[in-house]
């Protein structure tokens, strides 16, 4: 029974750092997929994060904390497409460049306004997301097996949890059965095609990086409003690159997405749990084996000794019509 | 059509282009300075001020610019390539491991200038070993080079976390660094260089490996511009089709370029552990990697644009923290923003004022013919 408690805590760390790598990774489908690579995941989620801190802590709105994360994601995001849809300009080069623009400009605005050393105000209970409990989860806790699923693992968790979890079949959809999805994969592919169609190849691309933003907002709010309460500076330590490595492990497929984050986050909240202690069979595992695994897989699964990851085909080049 | 613009004159392309675009890259920044409640004008004249004003300023500003100009020049060989190296961070990191190896050796028995030329090789073996892996799965097994680089910095990153608080680590010891080296493993300074100019350098770590910097940027001059092998690779960057059909190997190319590359990215870690700390500390590379492609972008890939483009960044990193002691409003972070800015505006945007400065050149130079030509009738 101990083994077993340990495994459901362990599955619920597991959820919850999974996440905001689906936000990120699904928000990475939407631009990938067009045929725009997106390093700048994890800026645009660290400005998401920041902009929910500070306008959640100001209006003691978590709504507008949310609203603001997804107004500036999307506005970087512009900035990404503008620079990489319209100038033509290098993806990569330009993802890089919102990293570090973010990165410096959450920490020098939130000391300048808040003077916490980078952080934003602690967040009131009004201010920041609640978790959600389901009906008669702790009567059913004291149940064998169903009990802690049901109260621990399925109940208690926050709206955006729910949210990234439904998102998953909500992107499948969109991008696999609407006429906007068929589209937007068509322009990652073979733009030419698309635009020999009559359809705009530029705001085709356009909009999948604003689709982009919004994910990358709700990814940045779920770290500042949910799980933690506030904003930390660099809080995303890395999250957006390991959302990026899930977004190929799963080979820019929204199932297999899920389930590469659920097998990131578990990674990440095993080597917590482990901390020290040494695994039945193997022995002493160290820490920071643990924490380069997700990005080793990653490079195995790229080599193509794990099936083949084959990305999108007009991925990283501009787009220019011809005369 | 791979080049919609028309050509222009050497000097607006290589001089007036990208000082524009550091302009607007500036403009932008001072901009931040104002949201933040500053004057952005003060705070230029710290920035000038903290990275020129002393002897010691001159020396700390030339020891960064060290620094860079190894990583700068690491991501612009690859540039030339046509392959972008993201993991000069991680390659770094690793090269530090050589020079380490080669300190912990022989600092104790050997003068400096024996323990140097190994632990320049040390440094570029690692790196190079660092780069070798994603060149090589590029070349054989098509994965895209930046997500690879990218996984390897953050690779690296576990593995020095290990190395130095598990093996490197001298025993009894808390904190995750090697032993300080003995003399043997720190690099003499450049205070006679300065000295010259009749400046002091004072505390300031400007040292030998300056000199190796500018050796390496001429040997990359030599490398893109005059071998074989340079002129490879720049077909290989300009059209890999091309260069298939000139029956270069694509693969051969790639794996040796990258390997050059991440040398040089490994190189850096001279300055710091030998030249200044005297032994190797968790993170000593703290974003040079990344500073790297920045100055590579500035300088448009050209030795003789990288050395500026990493004194201009030498300047940012020391008058940076003069700035920070001077207004405690604007952190170092600022810095992080410039690069940012840097790398948006000569990176991504670099084709933005482009077309209205060619409008310009294109009108003066028609007008400067119909003078030559009603002067000739």
């Amino acid at each position: 029974m101990d083994f077993f408690h340990v495994i459901v805590v362990l599955l619920e760390s597991t959820i919850r750092v999974s996440v905001p790598l689906i936000f990120a990774a699904l928000a990475g489908l939407f631009t990938e997929r067009a045929g725009i690579f997106d390093i700048g995941l994890e800026g645009k989620m660290l400005g998401a994060a920041f902009a929910a801190g500070a306008v959640a802590a100001i209006t003691q709105s978590v709504w507008l904390g949310l609203l603001a994360a997804i107004l500036i994601s999307v506005a970087l995001s512009l900035v990404h497409g503008y620079a990489s849809i319209t100038q033509r300009g290098n993806q990569i080069v330009s993802g890089v460049a919102i990293n570090f623009i973010v990165a410096g400009s959450t920490v020098i605005l939130g000391e300048a306004w808040f003077r916490q050393g980078g952080r934003t105000p602690a967040l009131a209970e009004g201010a920041r997301f609640q978790t959600i409990n389901f009906p008669f989860a702790d009567t059913i806790r004291e149940v064998p097996f169903i009990g802690p699923i049901y109260a621990d693992l399925l109940s208690g968790h926050f709206i955006l949890t729910y949210l990234a979890f439904a998102m998953v079949p909500l992107s499948w959809w969109i991008l696999y059965r609407t006429r906007f999805g068929l589209r937007l994969r068509a322009v990652g592919e073979n733009p030419g095609a698309v635009d020999t169609a009559g359809i705009s190849v530029i705001w085709m691309r356009y909009r999948a990086v604003i689709c982009c933003g919004i994910l990358c907002g709700f990814a940045g709010a779920y770290l500042s409003l949910a799980m933690t309460a506030g904003f930390v500076k660099g809080m995303t330590a890395g999250k957006g690159y390991i959302a990026l490595a899930a977004l190929i492990f799963a080979k820019w497929r929204p199932f297999n997405i899920m389930l590469a984050c659920l097998l990131f986050g578990f990674l990440d909240a095993f080597a917590i749990r482990l901390q020290g202690n040494p695994l039945p069979l193997i022995g002493q595992v160290p820490v920071q084996l643990m924490q380069a695994l997700p990005y080793i897989l990653t490079v195995i699964l790229l080599a193509g000794f794990i099936g083949k990851a084959i990305p999108p085909k007009a991925g990283g080049v501009p787009y220019v019509k011809e005369r | 059509m791979s080049n919609p613009y028309a050509k222009l004159p050497g000097w607006v392309e290589y001089g007036l282009v990208p000082l524009v675009n550091l302009a607007v890259a500036f403009l932008v920044a001072g901009l931040v300075v104002l949201l933040v409640g500053e004057n952005p004008l003060e705070a230029a004249y710290h920035l000038i001020n903290g990275a020129f004003g002393r002897g010691e300023y001159i020396g700390f500003t030339l020891y960064y610019a060290t620094t860079f100009i190894f990583t700068g020049l690491a991501v612009a060989v690859a540039f030339h390539a046509g392959l972008f190296n993201i993991g000069g961070e991680g390659q770094a990191y690793v090269g530090g491991i050589g020079v380490a190896l080669a300190c912990l050796w022989l600092d104790q028995t050997m003068p400096w200038f024996v323990v140097f030329p190994l632990a320049i090789i040390g440094s570029a073996l690692f790196g190079a070993a660092w780069a070798f892996l994603p060149g090589w799965l590029q070349a054989k097994r098509g994965s895209h080079i930046v997500i690879t680089t990218i996984m390897f910095n953050f690779i690296a990153s576990s593995l020095m976390v290990y190395l130095l608080t598990r093996v490197l680590k001298p025993l009894g010891s808390m904190s995750p660094q090697t032993r300080t080296f003995a003399e043997g493993g720190q690099l003499p300074k450049l205070d006679w260089l300065l000295g010259i100019f009749g400046l002091d350098i004072g505390t300031a770590p400007f040292n030998v490996s300056f000199l190796l910097a500018l050796v390496a940027a001429f040997g990359v001059w030599l490398l893109i511009w005059r071998t074989k092998l340079g002129y490879e690779m720049r077909t290989m960057g300009h059209s890999p089709s091309a260069a298939r059909y000139a029956g270069m190997s694509e693969s051969r190319i790639t794996v040796i370029t990258m390997m050059i590359s991440g040398a040089l990215a490994g190189m850096m870690a001279l300055n710091p552990i030998m030249g200044e700390q005297g032994r190797m500390q968790l993170d000593f590379v703290q974003g040079a990697g990344f500073v790297g492609i920045a100055v590579a972008l500035m300088g448009r890939s050209h030795p003789a644009g990288i050395i500026p483009a990493a004194v201009l960044f030498g300047v940012l990193y020391q008058g940076g923290a003069e700035i920070s002691f001077e207004m405690p409003s604007i952190s170092r972070d600022m810095i992080v923003i410039i690069q940012g800015l840097v790398i948006l505006f000569a990176g991504a945007l670099e084709n933005m004022f482009r077309p209205a400065i060619t409008r310009l050149f294109s009108t003066s130079s028609r007008r400067a013919a119909v003078v030559a030509q009603t002067k000739g009738a």
